[in-house]
């Protein structure tokens, strides 16, 4: 599995705005660079990321071949109730590759 | 007749004038200073800075056993955060076994074939730059203090005339770049002076980690000059150089860089 790095507070106030961080390890091929051979390097890319917080789809995004390898996504959620926040990458070839935090909402 | 008497006249003043002006303690900036706000932030937020993933690998990397001796880096060195503390600020360092300077993708390829009896990893391979990343990273904040070992001096003087010497078609020394010209720009990018502190670094034009070899290949196939080959002596040389220029600054790896 691919590494990623995820920044979510561990903890918040319940209304509280949160920012999310995530960025995964990926070449983000584009699928028009030559390799040494002259051959283009096949595409291989995250199509799509999904945030759910407690089972909730909150976040998502369509990936394209222009964005830049290691994805870097950041966005803001509003802390409701403590549970699992959900992030998943899936890539051109319909793998999927999911990560999970922890957030405690008091 | 006349031409030839003048000639060596004109080349003697050449040698004089061409003197670098050598950049004092009190104005050496890291590459970092030349940045955008935007990259600078990228590199101070762990979450942001790609480098981190290069880290993580490292890490995973540390504990895996590996060749016939079926040994990971950790049980010989236990936590990198305390063995390694400080390793990167002070390498290249001299090596009793070759006699030569060795800097820390040597060190750890030598440990790789003489410890753990495995292959050497290739030079700027995923894996190789994984662990010089992650032992980088347990030497930042400190200061570049490289050692006082004699038996250094000599490669260490040969690096310096490395970094003076004229290099390429364009026929330029880093020299007149980095010494001269720093703080300027070259197209788009403004020319850095050239210190090795926040090395290895995530390069956005890369998309990927780099180690500083890879970045001075950049530098001189920038002047059309045959760039030394992976792990040469002339590159350790000029690393030993850029150390002792470097001295007292803070190490940032991983560095982002674009
Ligand atoms: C023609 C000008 C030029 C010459 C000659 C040149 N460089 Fe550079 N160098 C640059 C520029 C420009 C950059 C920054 C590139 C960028 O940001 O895209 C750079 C970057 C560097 C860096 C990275 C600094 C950092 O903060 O990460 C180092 C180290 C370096 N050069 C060393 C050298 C050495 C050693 C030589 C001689 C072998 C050399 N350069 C020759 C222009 C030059
Ligand atoms: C079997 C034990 C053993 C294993 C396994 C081992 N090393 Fe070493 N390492 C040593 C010894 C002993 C030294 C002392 C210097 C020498 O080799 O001459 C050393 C030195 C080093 C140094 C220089 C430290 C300094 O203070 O100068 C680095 C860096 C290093 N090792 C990295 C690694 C890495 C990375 C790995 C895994 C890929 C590794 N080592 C695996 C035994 C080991």
């Amino acid at each position: 599995m691919a590494r990623a790095l995820i920044n979510v507070p561990a903890k918040a106030k319940k209304g509280e705005i949160i920012e999310i961080k995530t960025m995964l390890s990926h070449p983000m091929e584009t699928g028009f660079r030559p390799a040494a051979d002259g051959k283009l390097v096949p595409r291989n890319i995250i199509k799509r990321f999904v945030c759910t917080y407690d089972g909730e789809a909150v976040f998502s995004a369509d990936l394209f071949p222009a964005i830049s390898a290691n994805p870097f996504l950041s966005f803001t959620l509003v802390a409701t109730n403590s549970g699992v926040i959900t992030f998943s990458w899936t890539d051109d070839n319909g793998q999927t590759q999911v990560q999970t935090a922890k957030i405690e909402v008091a | 007749m006349r031409a030839l008497w003048i000639l060596p006249g004109c080349a003697m003043l050449l040698a004089v004038t061409s003197a670098h002006a050598e950049i004092a303690a009190h104005e050496r900036k890291s590459g970092a200073e030349f940045m955008s706000p935007q990259t600078q932030a990228m590199q101070a937020d762990d979450a942001s800075n790609p480098g981190m993933l290069a880290v993580l690998d490292g890490e995973a990397a540390w504990n895996e056993k590996a060749g016939a001796a079926n040994k990971a880096c950790a049980d010989c060195h236990g936590a990198a955060e305390q063995s390694m503390k400080g390793v990167s600020a002070r390498y290249p360092a001299f090596n009793a076994a070759t006699s030569q300077p060795i800097d820390v993708a040597g060190q750890v390829n030598q440990c790789r074939t003489g410890r753990q009896q495995a292959q050497p990893l290739r030079a700027e391979s995923r894996e190789l730059l994984a662990l010089t990343t992650y032992i980088g990273l347990q030497s930042r904040g400190m200061s570049v203090a490289p050692p006082d070992d004699e038996r250094l001096t000599p490669f260490r003087e040969r690096g310096k005339a490395l970094f003076n010497q004229r290099l390429g078609q364009l026929n330029f020394s880093c020299a007149h770049c980095h010494e001269d010209n720093w703080g300027r720009k070259l197209g788009s990018a403004p020319i850095p002076q050239a210190h090795a502190n926040a090395y290895p670094i995530y390069r956005l034009e890369w998309q990927d980690v780099g180690s500083l070899q890879r970045r001075l290949r950049n530098c001189m196939s920038g002047v059309r000059a045959a760039p030394y080959s992976y792990g040469s002596i002339e590159f350790i040389e000029l690393e030993l150089f850029l150390a002792e220029r470097a001295r007292g600054m803070a190490v940032e790896t991983p560095g982002v860089r674009p």
